[in-house]
């Protein structure tokens, strides 16, 4: 709304008196971009995520946006949202489980073109025969898009990580996209004490005379991509220029950390350092494991808790710092294939019990049973 | 990993981005040299007397100075045409990021996706990059790492670039005075 005052990022993250509101995720998504001063948002529907974007199109009826369209499909979603940013504007959008797939292509293309295009993911699960249960198999196949990634816990960290991923993915040195993920259903479907700041403030406006790129420049890759491509061009003139592009998006990652670091107050929390066993896990997965981790406690058993919250780019000095000592880490997960054991692996260097489980499915629950088992077998073991 | 130094090349076949190795952008009142973030005052004098040392100084000014495209920039351009005459630095220019085909003409311009060839027609051993969007400046910076033996400055208005040998962040009007005054009383206890 244009009486909304603007207020510098760390004042509206920090100063402004908060008021605490009993909302769904879908809601607090809402919430966040109202604040965000979003120019524009596209959006199509699938499930779990249709309420998030069905909520920012009454944001446009409002006035809080200046534009707002329904795409044809997920991949015209995510090229049209491509080209808004191209265009200088602050855009966002949000899809998830076959969604995402669907738009895939686009996501590397935003990150190599350095849109600082803010996309929220309500994951879901992928494969046949088709479920639109809860599942986030699909983070699997997005880490290495070239995104930052974060994974949000409740609706909580959904409404923080949104807003303050505008403000990460617009630095001039870092200047690529921000996929903020939450596990559909139990995050966007439930309801949760969430603390948001006053209606009456928003984000400053995006700058795009600070990009990295020029603006809207239609002479030059990615635009003239198609039709006068270096990266096709088979000599080595090509190749080095292609290979140094893409040294280039991963070291506005690397810059990222320090924003992210200071934002998210830090890439990962830890609870209990001193454990000899951690339970590691993102997402939803940290609720059951902190539920899991204090049932232990009271068994007296002497358990730790390290919630990741951002996947790219992944904390490895810090994991492995908190894992030093540590004799069994239990990472669980709300997939099949385990790509957070996967992450955590290829960063430890020296030998421990690694346990990939406990790992649930096609849109099973995770009980703290089933984690409180696994943290009893290491305690007996 | 943190004793990565941002050196002449040629460094080989792909060297890596410095971000990558721990080198980390200067904070505001710093300066990058070879990787380390010193102060601001340090790097200039440094930036100074390796162009008054080079044997073939070049500027590479990008779009961003060249066009008049936004209040200020004609005065910058102007001093940054001072700076260099009193430097005995020659300008040539990387108008736009455009891949030529079939190949650029290198005596009058650079382009970033092939740098490389601009730096070995002309012999340049130090050169300055200014005016350049920050992506097209960071890809260059590590083609010509990577296949030349040219030292790299590069003074930019925004953030710095951690692949540069000499980086100087937020480089405006007063800081390419304050460059042209440093070259000006060099030359001068020089000569005395």
């Amino acid at each position: 709304m244009s009486n909304q005052q603007v207020l510098n990022p760390d004042a509206l993250f920090c100063n402004t008196e908060k008021q605490d509101m009993f909302i769904t995720g879908s809601e607090a998504v809402k919430e966040a971009i109202k604040r965000s001063n979003v120019d524009m948002a596209i959006s199509y529907p699938i499930t779990p995520q249709s309420e998030s974007m069905h909520l920012v199109g009454d944001l446009y009826a409002q006035g809080y946006l200046k534009d707002y369209l329904r795409g044809e499909n997920e991949l015209a979603v995510m090229s049209e949202v491509a080209g808004a940013s191209m265009g200088g504007v602050r855009v966002f959008t949000a899809t998830g489980g076959p969604g995402t797939l669907r738009a895939f292509e686009m996501f590397s293309t935003w990150s190599g073109a350095r849109l600082p295009i803010v996309c929220a993911f309500m994951t879901r699960g992928l494969n046949s025969p088709l479920t639109i249960q809860p599942d986030n198999i699909e983070m699997a196949h997005i880490l290495d898009t070239g995104m930052i990634i974060l994974h949000a816990e409740n609706a909580q960290d959904l409404y923080d990580m949104l807003l303050k991923a505008f403000i990460v993915a617009e630095k001039p040195d870092v200047h690529i996209p921000v996929g903020v993920f939450a596990d559909g259903f139990f995050v966007t479907h439930t309801r949760d004490r969430v603390r948001i700041d006053p209606e009456s403030v928003k984000l400053p406006p995006y700058d795009p005379y600070s990009a990295p790129v020029p603006v809207i420049d239609m002479e030059n890759v990615p635009v003239r991509l198609m039709r006068d491509p270096f990266v096709m061009k088979s000599n080595f003139i090509s190749y080095a220029a292609h290979a140094s592009w893409q040294q280039e998006i991963m070291a506005a990652a690397m810059r990222s950390r320090k924003y992210l670091d200071k934002y998210l107050e830090g890439l990962m929390d830890i609870h209990n350092e001193k454990a000899k066993v951690m339970v590691v896990a993102s997402g939803t997965a940290v609720s059951q494991s902190r539920e899991a981790v204090e049932r232990a406690k009271n068994e007296g058993m002497d358990v730790g808790l390290i919630k990741i919250k951002c996947l790219r780019p992944f904390p490895v000095e810090k994991i492995k710092a908190a894992l030093e000592n540590v004799k069994t880490v239990i990472i669980p997960e709300f997939n099949r294939v385990g790509w957070l054991y996967r992450e955590i692996k290829s960063v430890l260097q020296k030998d421990m019990e690694v346990i990939g489980a406990p790992r649930v499915f096609g849109g099973m629950t995770m009980p703290a049973e089933l984690i409180l088992d696994e943290i009893r077998r290491c305690q007996n073991g | 990993m943190l004793n990565y130094k941002v050196v002449a090349g040629p460094e080989g076949y792909l060297p890596p981005a410095a971000a990558s190795r721990g080198v980390v952008l200067p904070e505001k009142g710093k300066a990058l040299v070879e990787g380390y973030a010193v102060p601001e005052e340090e790097a200039m004098l440094t930036v100074v007397k390796k162009l008054l040392n080079a044997e073939n100084p070049v500027f590479f000014p990008g779009p961003l100075l060249l066009w008049d495209w936004k209040e200020g920039i004609r005065e910058k351009a102007k001093e940054v045409k001072e700076l260099t005459e009193v430097l005995g630095a020659r300008i040539i220019p990387m108008p736009d990021y455009r891949p030529k085909y079939p190949m650029i003409n290198p005596e009058i311009e650079i382009n970033p996706n092939h740098p490389n060839l601009t730096i070995w027609h002309n012999n340049i051993d130090v050169c300055v990059f200014i005016g350049v969007h920050c992506h097209y400046a960071n890809v260059a910076l590590k083609i010509i790492r990577g296949g030349t033996s040219c030292y790299t400055i590069a003074l930019c208005a925004e953030m710095g670039h951690e692949d540069a040998m000499i980086s100087l962040r937020e480089v405006g009007l007063g800081k390419i005075k304050a460059l042209k005054e440093i070259a000006i009383k060099v030359k001068k206890e020089g000569q005395e």
